[in-house]
């Protein structure tokens, strides 16, 4: 069977994702193509030719690629689509963008964030917010997948692929980029980072995130997430959000600090290899899935921490 | 300009659900139902803008059981103008819904098309862009602003790593992220009003479009469960911990 991956690229590299997302179209079928579409992607295209187990490297280099927008980016996808059984792309935001467009252009039904590859043709994925996870046959010709890297092992560096450019598909011209915003930050990432700390309601202001969290983050080389709650009080930007609806994470270590464990906010980290969670409520729900649990004033209890790590 | 708003019936986000005994699904059952929460932010923003002038019609669309009039009859207290029940007893995927919603465009010709990002049932997040798909439309996928500018939509998007701004013709699609506004409540005086609103039922079978699954339910299962573990008493006993016993720092 052969399976596209659709690299994640941002500027001229790709994201670790890739190689998680190729992990899991080696599991579907054994000749595994990526696709890399972007603006001037060479380096992008040459790392990906690096991943071990890959057979060739799909690349596509124009102007309407830059910031992925959906129509121009989804029309590339299906103009390749002829040639593979199975074609699967992270589920960051831009394959949550792009992927159904592809899906329904192909009359496919799409199979969301799986989880497992359990036969070629059959996923297993969490619904829910990750209360139930319900495994899927696909009785369509072509599967059409997003895929939650963090349940997959990145696939390793050492291949060498051949790179064959391809043409545009052209830009039907009904979107047009207009400017971006993103949060600059010398931390890790969070999608991938390996600890994590997060912030909750209880923090009160983006003050208090920027003297009690960070600190013990950057002691910690962590990347910062938060719950809903405090994005939504303005304490930290949109994308720092772990959850049902924001980022999933699944870091060595996760620190949960005066955040309740509402499920939306479980379904994003429960996967963590180590949960901790302070919090003054010795109830909270946290508890009920932290490794280990400190009861406590996070006023009180975080600086000791950071000061505590030297 | 006319906006179409589809509202979907799920279980309330408050609700813990159980897995069935038998892995078909989870149990339903007496559970409290509601209007998924992105779609009360999707008829929020058709609203504010109608009270902005910028547009002047706002339908509700379902596509569920009899009962999913309730969640119409609370978009329609919300400020929804009009609203339609396509009824059916089956699980009708992203696809099919999308194709449905196809139909339901062609014949009321909205401009504009506001949905939830994702259905905290199935949490798919699909419906949104295929329909864009097969109307061949632009997408404003996960907004958190949306301005109407001289015949044009300017879509602040939520994307990992910040946000992204995109400028899309009219007529599109737009998905919505929670922080795109804060839903009102209804009125009590609403709630009466709606009662009287216009609500059309349908039925799947009237669409002559094929809903029927692509994808086949092998089983339901129960998450991996996490124990909880132990409670530390001192901040010293937590690093002490984390070093040595579970090696993470
Ligand atoms: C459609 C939908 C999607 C959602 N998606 C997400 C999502 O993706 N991610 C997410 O996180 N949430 C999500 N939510 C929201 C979720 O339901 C909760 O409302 C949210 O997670 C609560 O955030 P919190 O734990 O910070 O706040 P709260 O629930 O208010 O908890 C604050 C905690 O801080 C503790 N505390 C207070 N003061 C102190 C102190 N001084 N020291 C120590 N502890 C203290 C309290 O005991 C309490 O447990 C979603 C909700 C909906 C409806
Ligand atoms: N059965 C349905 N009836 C009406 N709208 C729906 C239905 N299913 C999905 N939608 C819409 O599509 C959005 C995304 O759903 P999903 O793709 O299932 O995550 C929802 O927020 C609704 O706006």
């Amino acid at each position: 069977m052969a399976v596209l991956v659709v690299a994640d690229v941002h500027g001229n590299s790709i994201d670790d994702s890739t190689h998680k997302t190729v992990t899991a179209a080696l599991a579907i079928g054994s000749d595994v193509d990526i696709l890399v579409a972007g603006e001037n992607a060479g380096d992008a295209a040459a790392a990906a030719a690096k991943i071990s187990g890959v057979r060739k490297v799909l690349h596509a280099d124009d102007a309407s690629y830059a910031h992925r927008l959906a129509e121009p980016f989804a029309d590339l996808i299906v103009s390749v689509a002829g040639d593979y059984d199975a074609i699967l792309k992270a589920a960051a935001t831009t394959g949550k963008n792009v992927m159904p467009r592809v899906a329904a252009k192909l009359d496919v039904m799409q199979i969301s964030e799986i989880v497992s590859v359990d036969a070629p043709d059959t996923f297993t994925r969490p619904i829910y917010a990750g209360n139930a996870m319900q495994t899927v046959k696909s009785n369509d010709a072509k599967k059409i997948i997003t895929v939650r890297a963090t349940s997959f092992k990145a696939a390793e560096e050492g291949g060498s692929a051949a790179v064959e450019k391809i043409d545009a598909a052209g830009n039907p011209g009904v979107s047009e980029f207009v400017d971006e915003n993103l949060t600059k930050s010398d931390r890790p990432e969070l999608a991938g980072a390996k600890i994590v700390v997060s912030g909750g309601r209880a923090l009160g202001s983006s003050d208090a995130f920027e003297e009690y969290i960070m600190p013990l983050a950057d002691k910690l080389g962590a990347a910062v997430g938060a719950s809903r709650a405090a994005v939504d009080a303005g304490y930290v930007p949109n994308d720092y959000q772990v959850g049902q609806t924001g980022k999933v994470v699944a870091p060595e270590l996760y620190i949960a600090i005066g955040i309740s464990g509402a499920i939306q906010h479980l379904a994003g980290m429960k996967d963590s290899k180590v949960i901790v969670a302070i919090n003054k409520d010795e109830d909270a729900p946290i508890f009920q899935i932290a490794d280990y649990g400190l009861v406590a004033d996070l006023f009180k209890a975080v600086p000791e921490m950071t000061e505590a790590l030297g | 300009m006319k906006i179409l708003v589809p509202v979907k019936r799920v279980i309330d986000y408050n609700v813990k659900v159980r897995v069935k005994s038998d892995e078909t699904g989870v149990d339903l059952a007496n559970v409290k139902m509601s209007m998924n929460p992105f779609d009360e932010i999707a008829i929020e923003e058709a609203i504010r803008l109608k009270e902005a002038g910028a547009a002047e019609e706002i339908v509700a669309v379902s596509i569920g059981p009899e009962k999913a009039q309730d969640q119409i009859r609370q978009a329609l207290a919300m400020g929804a103008d009009r609203g339609l029940l396509i009824k059916t007893d089956d699980t009708v995927e992203p696809l099919g819904v999308a194709k449905l919603l196809q139909k339901v465009v062609e014949e009321e010709k909205p401009e504009l098309v506001i949905l939830g990002k994702q259905a905290i049932d199935d949490d798919s997040n699909q419906t949104g862009q295929m329909l864009a798909a097969l109307l061949d439309w632009p997408q404003g996928t996960f907004a958190s602003k949306v301005e109407k500018t001289d015949g044009k939509l300017n879509v602040t998007r939520e994307i990992d790593g910040g946000l992204q701004t995109i400028k899309i013709n009219l007529p599109a699609v737009v998905t919505t992220d929670l922080r795109l506004n804060e839903p009102r409540y209804a009125s009590l005086p609403n709630i009466m009003k709606a009662k009287k609103k216009p609500l059309d039922v349908k039925d799947v079978g009237d669409y002559g479009v094929n809903v029927s699954p692509r994808l086949e339910v092998v089983k339901v299962t129960e998450p991996p469960k996490r124990e909880a573990g132990v409670k530390v008493e001192s901040v010293a006993e937590l690093i002490e911990k984390l070093k040595n016993e579970a090696g993470v720092i």
